[in-house]
């Protein structure tokens, strides 16, 4: 058994050592938001937070988790009230919508360390999440306004 | 105004009482041939349901169109609700099962999501579903109350008498209005007196898309489900000779591998046991005929058919003897690679098959196409053949096929439980439907001073009309050349011709098809066209357009707002492209400077013509990400075949435009009551066009083949004159 804590709750789960956090948290844990898009850190879909650090869960082992605390979009705000997530609705950010839960948590590790980011601090940061629809310059535009905020 | 419809001759609407109390607005699309032949045929009337209204005042619709990012989930209620007059706050949807009855009847009655074809194919049936359940509910008021029903009016869900100060609930009227007949002409609004449609409003599916809630097709939970990886043979066309299981099975959570026809299934507890069974698996491939087969061949035989004539697409004048006539003439050879669509959502599907019920979940563009391979897969019958539909984490033309459903079933008859097919990155990178190769021989010939006389396009390209049904009987496949074909200039003699070959590759509908190479090749051409006549690339289009004052209007207005002609910062410099695709004019305007080849895009206007809009700034957000879809192609993408397989793995060697490289787009739409265009496809076709423009008048070198490499930037490796 290994335990971790995924939002604020703790799990003992039975997987093997070398099993991505990501699977555990999608089809152990059973917490969908947190995507699979490419297994290799090279698209972001799979972001989550370890101690608020942004964190690819597709290449990030079990095993190495500890007791880092694990924060998934679920656990972003209980009632989908996050700033980001206002602003996100407010500029009509996602289109097909999966790649969103990365580039949020990105965001929202962005905007932890950098309340007022500037365009530059958010190409470094969300320059690992790839979205295939196109929705860049709405969340540089959600960005902006939930620092506002 | 309004406009006055004749309701049986288009939709065949049919208005009933629904069980448990409620008005239904049903109906059969005109493919389906006559509705009461049909239900004559099923012995009992089943129709298919758009709108319903309940005895509670709810409002549900159901969509047949599938959300991928592109509004439908919010315009096709929009259509709804503007006729209807509801509380647009009260509509609630549903999705659609797989039914011949909900077919869109632009794609001969199959349920598709593609084509740009959403609002073109509903929006008449479903402002004519509102319209006359409004229509009968203003008849059951005024019954009601005993009055004229040219007396009674509708408020957000209300009929209202002013005269007398009575009002009626949808609600409390549905009953009546259920049991009477179906008026057989109905008024739809004229766009003017518009007031749900042409709004901006919230898109409906956003609020559960920022929370982890939205559920994709790989979000899917059964019932003790397993999961499964499929290994497939790298090389097109090949199959499993033989397998060993042994090592696969030694992994941890492996249940079971199995043959299927798609390659070999190996299915565990969770996704990592399956991928690691996966990679432990050795098969021995039959690589078939393909396994020799490289890029570089394929390229030499396209480029010998373009020597000879193609089928004739178009021909105005006598380009031929025009060509012979001139003082001048030149050639220029396009190219374009197969791309693939690299969805974020990786292919995936569920399936459970039991001996007499096979229930499908799926994330697809196409309920018709997943039904048919659930069929052919299970060997039950359509009405024992369940869809379940989930959102697209991505479509672009990729989740038409249906090879996905087909792994599922298969795996999930074999092993008797129900299965989630997950595909890796690389195997949805390596086995795509790719947008196929394409090569062009353009030819201009021109006057004494530059001015075109004669234009001629040769295209050879795999053939989706031949794949998909079959070639019309002049050999042309008019999805290949669209935008080429309709080539809005006044130029005297154009002749446009198509070859149809196939090396075997899989081969597909990708975002914009056909446009989005003609967008590149012929705007491209147009533009060195332009060059040689001495004349600007904006006012060398607006000159010839006599004969389309919409694209004209469209030109002018992204010249207009991109400040084309301006003064620009040092290094920078402006490309126009202009094009008519999916039933929508596009124009647009990229900026861009180069430095030691590498390309920075500053910025991209976009202006369109869609006729009237549903959601404004759902057309925004289309052109914004179409925009980004089709540079990202120009600047990067390309899949390349050695020895029968595709070269490319994953992002790293299958690059898109990341959040650094991505311009701002800007659109303006252009105000229009022409019926509704397509708006999902026409800015990824003619993004390259722009680009290449851009990037020829920032540093003097034309492009020609895709993708932009920084070599062709540098020296003379671009000149072919």
């Amino acid at each position: 058994m290994i335990a971790l804590t995924v939002n604020g709750k703790r799990y003992d789960v039975d997987v093997s050592a070398d099993m991505p956090l990501l699977w555990v948290i999608r089809d152990t844990i059973g917490l969908t938001g947190t995507k699979f898009g490419c297994g290799l850190s090279q698209c972001g879909a799979c972001t989550v937070h370890l101690d608020g650090q942004p964190t690819r869960s597709c290449v990030t082992t079990i095993s190495s988790v500890g007791a880092k605390k694990v924060t998934t979009i679920e656990g972003l705000s209980p009632t989908t009230s996050h700033a980001l997530q206002v602003a996100w609705i407010a500029e009509q950010v996602p289109q097909c919508g999966y790649c969103q839960s990365g580039q949020l948590m990105s965001a929202a590790a962005l905007l932890t360390k950098t309340p007022k980011p500037s365009d530059s601090d958010i190409d470094a940061a969300l320059s690992g999440n790839i979205c295939r629809c196109g929705t860049y310059q709405r969340i540089r535009r959600a960005i902006h306004r939930a620092a506002r905020t | 105004m309004a406009t006055t419809t004749t309701l049986d001759r288009r939709a065949f609407l049919k208005v009933s009482a629904a069980a448990g109390g409620g008005l239904i607005v049903s109906g059969y699309l005109p493919w389906a041939g006559d509705a009461d032949t049909v239900v004559e045929a099923a012995g009992v009337f089943e129709p298919n349901v758009w709108v319903k209204i309940g005895a509670d005042d709810s409002v549900t619709m159901t969509l047949t169109m599938l959300e991928m990012g592109q509004g439908v989930m919010t315009s096709m209620p929009m259509l709804v609700a503007e006729e209807l007059d509801i509380d647009w706050n009260k509509i609630k949807t549903e999705w659609a099962p797989a039914d011949a009855k909900y077919g869109n009847p632009n794609f001969g009655g199959q349920q598709l999501t593609a084509g740009s074809n959403s609002v073109r194919g509903m929006w008449k049936t479903l402002r004519e579903s509102g319209a006359t359940a409004r229509a009968m509910l203003m008849t059951a008021a005024a019954q009601t109350w005993s009055v004229a029903e040219n007396t009674v009016s509708t408020e957000k869900g209300d009929v209202v008498h002013k005269a007398s100060g009575r009002r009626l609930k949808y609600g409390a009227l549905v009953d009546k209005a259920a049991a009477l007949p179906v008026p057989k002409t109905v008024a739809l609004k004229n766009p003017k007196e518009f007031k749900v449609l042409g709004q901006s409003l919230p898109r409906l599916d956003i609020p559960e898309k920022v929370n982890g809630k939205a559920e994709f097709g790989l979000d899917v939970k059964r019932p003790g489900m397993l999961i499964a990886r499929v290994v497939r043979c790298p090389v097109f066309g090949g199959k499993a000779a033989s397998f060993n299981a042994d090592k696969a099975k030694a992994v941890a959570g492996v249940r079971h591998v199995v043959a299927i026809s798609t390659g070999v299934s190996v299915v565990a507890d969770n996704y990592w046991a399956a991928a690691k069974g996966a990679q432990a698996l050795e098969v021995k491939w039959d690589e078939g005929t393909l396994a020799t087969l490289n890029s570089a061949e394929i390229t030499k035989r396209y480029a010998q058919l373009a020597e000879q004539p193609g089928k004739v697409a178009r021909n105005d004048g006598d380009a031929t003897a025009a060509f012979k006539a001139a003082a001048k003439s030149f050639d220029r050879v396009f190219e374009t690679p197969f791309l693939a669509h690299a969805t974020m959502e990786p292919m995936n599907c569920t399936a459970d098959v039991q001996a007499d019920r096979c229930d499908v979940w799926v994330p697809t563009q196409g309920q018709t196409a997943s039904q048919q391979a659930a069929m052919a897969a299970s060997g039950l019958p359509a009405n024992k053949v369940h869809i379940f539909t989930t959102y697209l984490g991505g479509g672009f033309g990729r989740r038409g096929e249906a090879d996905f459903v087909t792994d599922a079933v298969e795996t999930s008859k074999a092993v008797g439980k129900p299965v989630k097919v997950v595909w890796t990155r690389e195997d949805d990178m390596q086995h795509d439907f790719y947008r196929p190769v394409t090569y062009v021989r353009m030819s201009a010939a021109v006057d004494a001073s530059g001015k075109p006389l004669a234009y001629q396009l040769r295209m050879v390209q795999q053939s989706l009309m031949k794949r998909i049904g079959g070639l019309p009987p002049n050999g042309v496949d008019f999805i290949s050349v669209d935008g080429a074909a309709n080539l809005p200039y006044d130029i005297p003699n154009i002749r446009i011709e198509y070859t149809e070959t196939d090396p075997g590759i899989p081969f597909g509908f990708w975002r914009s098809v056909g446009a989005s190479v003609t967008g590149f090749v012929v705007e491209g051409f147009n533009d060195e066209l332009a060059a040689v006549a001495g004349e600007d690339p904006f006012e060398f289009r607006r000159k010839r357009l006599s004969k389309h004052p919409r694209h004209k209007a469209v030109l002018e207005l992204v010249a207009e707002k991109s400040g084309w002609g301006k003064p620009l910062p040092p290094g920078h410099a402006r490309g126009i492209a202009l094009m008519e695709c999916f039933g929508s004019i596009v124009g647009q305007v990229a900026e861009v400077s180069v430095t030691n080849g590498a390309v920075k895009i500053h910025k991209m206007w976009c202006a369109v013509d869609t006729g009237w809009v549903i959601n404004p700034d759902t057309i925004k957000a289309q052109m914004e990400g179409g925009t980004l879809y089709g540079l990202s192609a120009a600047l990067n993408g390309e899949i390349t075949i050695q020895n029968g397989r595709v070269v490319q793995r994953h992002f790293n060697d299958y690059k898109v435009l990341r959040m650094n490289e991505a311009p701002e787009v800007e659109t303006h739409i252009v105000p229009s009551a022409e019926e509704p265009g397509g708006i999902g496809e026409p800015s990824t076709a003619l993004a390259a066009g722009a680009l290449v423009n851009a990037i020829a008048a920032a540093t003097g070198k034309r492009i020609y083949k895709l993708p932009i490499r920084a070599e062709q930037l540098r020296g003379n490796a671009t000149a072919r004159a």
